[in-house]
């Protein structure tokens, strides 16, 4: 189930201050982030924000086209490098 | 045999299912047709008159998007996903369930057949 039009779509308030502070500024920096739940909006568009997947921030580079997703979508949480080749092991992959 | 919107040939069954045969028209809107043009559901394809054909036609063109217009728009939208490289993106570009649905067992409609397994001696 969506959430309610009412509440508006969720940013993690200290978050979108930074953004706008930077907006208002005119700079560009990453801004390292924990809130996987945050909700993209137009003004982050053009910005690089770094989320955490659990273990290091992930830069993502917000497009148009992001608007509306979450940040966690851009941040995988787990890797799965293929299963193992029983002739020749290969290492994890990244 | 009909002919609705481009190359659909719904065949001799009763408008109201022969229309489901058009990709983008389920039940509902089949129903919807025939309520909004006033032809009778239960009648069968092969006894309707030219007109009718072109009500039901134009009915369709005017407020539906279907066939090839509506693949492409679904293909459309996988392929964002895809290139914004959201994690519904990757499922998709992986052949994967998208919506969270376990793989440990089953999922073989994304997956597709099991790979053949190495026969024991």
């Amino acid at each position: 189930m969506g959430r309610s039009r009412k509440k508006g779509p969720f940013v993690h308030p200290k978050l979108l201050r930074k953004i706008r502070e930077m907006n208002e500024k005119g700079e560009k920096r990453i801004i390292k982030t924990w809130s996987r739940a945050s909700t993209i909006v137009p003004e982050m568009v053009g910005h690089t924000i770094a989320v955490y997947n659990g273990l290091k921030h992930i830069p993502v580079y917000i497009t148009e086209n992001m608007v509306e997703h979450r940040l966690g979508e851009f941040a995988p949480t787990r890797r799965f490098g293929g299963h193992a080749d029983k002739k020749a092991k290969k290492g994890k992959v990244a | 045999m009909a002919r609705i919107v481009g190359v659909e040939i719904p065949n001799n069954k009763k408008v109201l299912y022969s229309l489901t045969y058009i990709y983008g028209i389920g039940l509902s809107r089949s129903k919807e047709i025939l309520q909004n043009t006033g032809i009778d559901p239960e009648k069968r394809v092969k006894d309707l008159t030219e007109d009718e054909i072109n009500r039901i036609a134009h009915y369709i063109n005017e407020h539906y998007k279907v066939e090839g217009e509506l693949r492409q728009e679904v293909q459309r939208n996988i392929k964002r996903l895809i290139d914004i490289g959201c994690y519904r993106g990757i499922r998709h570009k992986l052949g994967l369930p998208v919506r969270g649905q376990k793989t440990r067992s089953n999922a073989r409609t994304r997956k597709g057949p099991r790979p053949s397994r190495i026969k024991k001696r």
